[in-house]
């Protein structure tokens, strides 16, 4: 049987998750057809926006569903750099970090290719941490240029929370929306989109048991952005397409237990990552716990391990029938150095021996103890298939 | 025993992969990342790091019902590889790319790797076959399917690399039958194009790649007298025995055509001359690997037969370690060899080992040239 321990890449759907979901696909109707069985499938997804709004802390308008994260944080960035330098041309700065998701910096690095958006990337700390000094003295000197500030809530690789109320402090003197990416951070630390000062903010289902393929965007009601997707006029026309109303209802579902469980998922994945890493400390050398002391998520373990390569690491580990990663899940399968590390300062070969164990509310004692049985011995033959 | 099988998502690694799981072994296929910027798709015959590629494999791999991972080369594959192919033509030297990537990605980095990670063999989809000879060494012999025989590029490996080295398709009759094998499997890489050119050159184009690599520096088209005939915008972009192209005007004296003879790379020169003046009668070079046991006495001249291209055939000649430098005296000259090239010697079927050509001796002398012109 093998152990997962890469709940950070896609937690198992739950069974009780599994249940709604598979009742609600049988529902019959679009939730725009105004007979009966149409407006029962509204109801369907309205109940769900409701019950998201009341996971984050938002008003039920300002759920927008959407097919996942990526979208999510697509139609956040272009759609709100699009409207606001479309308001006032000489806003063309997006400001982010190179801790962000690919589904942050891809769409950034599209803008600046395509639509000659400028990208300012401010700086983090070795340990993952956003040096909010630097951004505030680039707001200083250039925050009526901005257009947009994208920062994730949590960092995906090495954890890492930030503190997004005090960018949202410094973004609101200069008139700058703020996005957030919390898609690794949902279900892991409370959100309240609220009082967070954000103008929008991206979560995912996949990531808190539901299903893939359903994401939301919560946009400010006091904010409007530039559709990507047109059509309908769905989702406040700022996503047209049919509703996703039995992913909708599914999402909600494991968003409400996600937040339900959140101590108690907290306090269980602690005791197991500290448990982790006294035990990799204590068995190998040349292992970094990546984040250092730095405010993070409490399902997250991830190291860098001298002398070798994740691939190689990887490779065992799997064979050993233990599901784990080097950082994000990518393309076309290969690892590539984590960017991530890389914008903590790391060197190339540091951000190549990245191994990320994320554990979720399923995670045993026992499964861990088997992890960390077998980690030496593949360490130590990952180290001697990469000769230096 | 426990095989790492190399899958490029082709037809050959597949039904190889297939067969070595059939013999009962352990296996875990492995796509090899070389690219450091994959395309998305295949363009014609070229890619062999492209997603599209990555996927086949993948799909192959799940059909077989093994394992599968993307190992990343990339870097290793850049320094050993492609800088290598670029500075082989900065020198004046033409190189087979896919040989190198041989000696030093497949049975070198990866099949270390491998042994290290606990595999005993790595197997690919090369038509090659390794026989024990009658001395209980391992020898590299060529396939029976002759058309398709790639123990030309498999030269390089020495006596430890042919131990790990495991070529389940080498013995087939024919590039068909692994086809149709292919689609009996239900593997749908059966009717894949098969590739042909360097898979690190997209658009296919050499020529064009490498000036953009090098750039243009213009140098003097001459004589083997010495006498300038013309100019030319980079050396590299002549081969040797290039007839077209060559831009020099005026006809010989003769009235023959003129070919690319040589390349001087100190001097950016390109040395053309008749076609009597292209054939060469011998061939040398210093860097040298037995492939499977050395001779008894290399420096005792022994006959063989001696292979300058992939897709060449193999010609008699007389060889002999002399001074550090394995000579190949030929019986009948060949036409337009290049430094860099890689000779092959065979005895029979057998790869006897090979050198990467640093001098040719040319059929003709400067000075029958001159008279005759």
């Amino acid at each position: 049987m093998a152990i997962y321990l890469d709940y950070a890449a896609s937690v198992p759907i739950s069974a009780e998750v599994l249940a709604t979901f598979t009742e609600a696909l049988q529902t019959v109707g679009n939730p725009s057809s105004t007979h009966s069985l149409g407006q029962g499938s509204r109801m369907m997804l309205e109940d769900a926006r409701e019950q998201i709004a009341l996971a984050v802390g938002c008003d039920r308008s300002e759920v927008i569903f959407t097919a996942g994260g990526t979208e999510s944080d697509n139609l956040a960035i272009k759609g709100l750099f699009w409207k606001r330098r479309g308001e006032n041309p000489a806003r063309n700065v997006i400001v982010s970090t190179y801790m962000e998701h690919h589904a942050v910096i891809d769409p950034i690095e599209w803008l600046e290719a395509h639509e000659g958006a400028e990208v300012a990337w401010i700086g983090v700390s070795d340990e993952g941490v956003i040096e909010l000094a630097a951004l505030e003295s680039f707001l200083a000197a250039r925050g009526s240029e901005v257009a947009l500030i994208t920062m994730m809530w949590a960092n995906n690789e090495v954890g890492v929370i930030n503190d997004i109320k005090a960018v949202t402090a410094l973004a609101v003197k200069h008139g700058i929306p703020v996005h957030s990416d919390a898609i690794a951070a949902f279900g892991h630390v409370p959100i309240d989109f609220k009082s967070s000062g954000l103008s929008a903010l991206s979560i995912s289902a996949h990531k808190v048991a539901g299903p893939v393929g359903v994401g939301a965007l919560i946009l400010s009601r006091a904010e409007t952005l530039t559709p990507l997707v047109h059509g309908g006029g769905q989702e406040r026309s700022m996503r047209s397409g049919t509703m996703n109303a039995p992913g909708a209802k599914a999402f909600a579902h494991a968003a409400s237990l996600a937040v339900a469980n959140m101590s108690k998922h907290n306090s269980h994945t602690r005791a197991l990552v500290e448990r982790l890493r006294e035990g990799i400390e204590s068995t190998i050398s040349g292992a970094r716990f990546s984040r250092g002391s730095a405010s993070a998520m409490t399902h997250n373990a991830h190291f860098t391990f001298e002398g070798l390569k994740s691939d190689g690491l990887l490779f065992l580990l799997d064979q050993a029938d233990i599901a784990v990663s080097a950082g994000s899940a990518c393309q076309a399968g290969v690892d590539r150095p984590s960017h991530v590390l890389l914008a903590m300062g790391r060197s190339e070969d540091e951000a190549n021996s990245c191994l990320r164990i994320t554990v979720g509310l399923q995670t045993t004692e026992a499964e861990i103890e088997r992890f960390l049985q077998v980690l030496p011995t593949a360490v130590a033959a990952a180290r001697s298939a990469n000769p230096t | 025993m426990k095989v790492l099988a190399a899958m490029s998502g082709g037809v050959d690694s597949a039904v190889a992969a297939a067969r070595a799981v059939e013999a009962g072994h352990e296996v875990v296929g492995v796509h090899l990342a070389l690219s450091r910027m994959p395309g998305t798709l295949r363009t014609g015959s070229r890619g062999c790091c492209t997603i599209e590629d990555s996927m086949d494999a993948q799909r192959a791999a799940n059909i077989l019902g093994i394992p599968y991972y993307v190992w990343d080369f990339s870097e290793k594959f850049k320094e050993e590889v492609v800088d290598d192919f670029i500075a082989e033509y900065e020198a004046g030297r033409t190189p087979n790319p896919c040989m190198r990537c041989n000696e030093r990605i497949k049975f070198a980095a990866l099949l270390e790797k491998a042994l290290a990670l606990g595999f005993d063999a790595v197997c690919t989809g090369h038509y090659a076959t390794i026989l024990t000879g009658d001395d209980g060494e391992l020898e590299l012999h060529r396939s029976n399917a002759y058309a398709k025989d790639q123990s030309y590029v498999l030269g390089v490996l020495t006596t430890k690399e042919l131990k790990h080295a495991y070529f389940p398709i080498g013995a087939s009759a024919s590039k068909d039958d692994i086809r149709a094998e292919a689609s009996a499997r239900g593997l749908a890489v059966a009717n894949k194009p098969d590739s042909y050119d360097i898979c690190f050159i997209p658009e296919g184009d050499t020529q064009d790649w490498l000036a953009d690599k090098l750039g243009e520096k213009e140098g003097e088209i001459v004589d083997r007298s010495g006498n300038v005939l013309g100019q030319h915008s980079g050396a590299h972009g002549f081969t040797i025995g290039q007839r077209k192209g060559l831009n020099i005007g005026r006809p010989a004296a003769d009235g023959k055509p003129r070919f690319v003879l040589e390349i001087r790379p100190k001097t950016n020169q390109v040395v053309v001359g008749s076609h009597a003046a292209l054939a060469v009668t011998e061939l040398a070079g210093s860097r040298f690997t037995w492939c499977g046991s050395e001779p008894k006495d290399a420096t005792t001249w022994f006959e063989a037969d001696v292979q300058v291209r992939a897709h060449a055939d193999a010609v008699p000649c007389m060889a002999a370690v002399v001074d550090g430098e394995i000579v190949m005296k030929l019986r009948d000259p060949l036409m337009g060899v290049a430094p860099g090239q890689t000779a092959v010697l065979y005895v029979g079927t057998r790869v006897l080992g090979q050198a990467t050509i640093d001098r040719t001796v040319s059929a003709l002398s400067v000075e029958a040239e001159t008279i005759g012109a």
